[in-house]
């Protein structure tokens, strides 16, 4: 398949000074091409950098040495925790990426019903943050990020916070909102069920500081639903990426 | 009345009741001389027997008092805005803004009758001083604990440092301003009286004149005056942050 590079990397470095003047590297070297219209998972333990390499992307940091590119255009982004404006209702908080663009109210309005219907939200858009579940906010806080019609999105274990059941209706919902709109997906989690059954590509990433330690192209169908969990050849990704993670733990 | 609000209503009303009976009986059978301690009884005919200027009074100190209030808040959020602005700045400046907080208004109310004049300017700006400190340390702390992916959503969509103000810093700040007015209104008062026995006017002209008069029963009728004020001034910042935050604030939606 050949398709446009959207995210390049190449030797990307990241280092950060802690408060007693050391410095803690978080990215060593990392390379990494994804393709636009691919969803990608970054899988790695907790505090390896994974973050740092999100913010790089979304142009929000800068790296020491190497290159990020990014050809994707527009980015929408999605925190851990749903991170909404307390004092807006839905409708506001989802319409502030277009407001911040400068869009007129009217638009503003229409595409912000449009992104809340998209995500399953239409009868909340005019309550508040307080008012909702944590599921319900995080649905709003993702059509806050597909309100301005991103070619990239950007998530940052965005389901981590929530229980079970409904974080498998979201990596559903996520994953029909990719296949629908064909944007490019850079998906970090610690889960290793949740990269499997979510990416096309898993890229592990070791320990902090962060090392590619396997890139790999998920053998799933395209097509995934709850039953595919129980599969053998689900446990068989599942294998392969445990295995990767206990690599990348023992990396010195 | 709600059985909710009586419940929070009779308490303090009752140990009020309950103070001032025993407060009552325990001057009346210890004899106290009424120049030392009055008893409730005559404080209350005082009150009401001098209803008329203690009103006047009233309503001058509350007019400074508010006109400090609303000079200490904006110049606070100003203040405290432009220390936010960087770290220098805060390193630079916040030093001097704790003057504010450790300075005695006993002492520099006669300074500020030189600069202002006798009359209700200087009482205005002893309220302002001593008022200006809660408001500034409050707003800022709000300031700076502004949620970082926030102001990294607000980034990657390109928002001016003016959009971010009035959109994120300023809205997320509001539920430290009103903490911090709310102990503003009530340094206010004092400022204000402690202005008018230096500059004169109001409640704080009414107590040294009873003072010297030894009419001690009109001093603590004055100074229940001046306690209804700050009571008032207390109620109205909870309710303009009730209204303000009714949506969103945990202090103020999980009740």
């Amino acid at each position: 398949m050949d398709r446009a590079v959207a995210i390049a990397l190449e030797g990307v470095h990241r280092t950060f000074r802690s408060e007693s003047g050391g410095e803690v590297p978080a990215l060593a070297g990392i390379d990494l091409a994804v393709a636009a219209g691919e969803f990608v998972a970054l899988l790695g333990p907790s505090g390896c950098g994974k973050s740092t390499l999100l913010r790089l992307v979304a142009g929000l940091d800068r790296p020491e040495r190497g290159a990020v590119r990014s050809a994707a255009g527009r980015v929408g982004m999605v925190f851990q925790d749903a991170h909404l404006l307390p004092w807006r209702d839905v409708l506001a908080n989802v319409a502030l990426p277009l407001e911040l663009l400068g869009r007129r109210p009217a638009e503003r309005r229409a595409q912000a019903a449009a992104a809340i219907e998209q995500v399953g939200l239409g009868d909340a858009a005019e309550r508040y943050p307080a008012e909702l579940s944590g599921g319900m906010r995080m649905r709003a806080s993702l059509a806050r990020a597909l309100v301005t019609e991103p070619r990239l999105l950007l998530l940052d274990e965005p389901f981590a916070a929530l229980d079970e059941l409904t974080r498998m209706a979201l990596d559903d919902e996520l994953r029909r909102l990719w296949r629908a709109a064909g944007l490019t997906v850079l998906f970090v989690t610690h889960s290793i069920g949740e990269a499997a059954y979510l990416a096309e590509r898993v890229v592990v990433l070791s320990r902090r500081p962060a090392r590619v330690v396997l890139d790999h192209a998920v053998a799933l169908p395209a097509e995934r639903a709850a039953t595919l969990r129980a599969e053998p050849a689900f446990a068989r990704e599942l294998g392969v990426l445990q295995d990767a993670l206990r690599r990348g733990a023992a990396l010195p | 009345m709600s059985t909710r609000t009586l419940a929070g209503v009779a308490p303090p009303v009752l140990t009020f009741v309950l103070g001032v009976a025993l407060a009552e009986l325990v001057i009346r059978a210890l004899d106290v001389s009424p120049l030392i301690l009055p008893r409730p009884s005559a404080v209350a005919n005082a009150a009401i027997r001098e209803a008329g200027p203690l009103g006047a009074a009233l309503g001058q100190t509350a007019r400074a008092v508010l006109a400090g209030l609303l000079l200490s808040s904006t110049l606070g959020v100003a203040a405290a805005v432009a220390l936010a602005a960087s770290p220098f700045m805060k390193r630079a400046f916040y030093p001097y803004a704790i003057f504010f907080q450790i300075v005695p208004i006993v002492a520099i109310a006669p300074l500020l009758v030189i600069w202002f004049g006798y009359g209700p300017r200087a009482v205005v700006a002893a309220a302002a001083v001593v008022s200006i400190f809660p408001v500034i340390a409050n707003t800022l702390a709000g300031l700076l604990s502004v949620d970082p992916a926030l102001a990294d959503l607000f980034r990657l969509h390109g928002a001016s440092r003016l959009a971010t103000l009035w959109k994120l810093r300023l809205p997320w700040a509001l539920p430290y301003l009103l903490t911090g007015l709310r102990i503003a209104a009530g340094l206010a008062v004092i400022g204000a009286i402690v202005g008018e026995f230096v500059g004169g006017g109001g409640l704080g002209v009414v107590v040294l004149g009873a003072m010297r008069q030894q009419r001690t029963d009109l001093v603590f009728a004055a100074i229940g005056y001046a306690s209804l004020l700050g009571l008032a001034l207390f109620g109205a910042v909870g309710l303009a942050s009730r209204l303000a935050l009714r949506h969103w604030h945990a202090s103020e939606t999980k009740r």
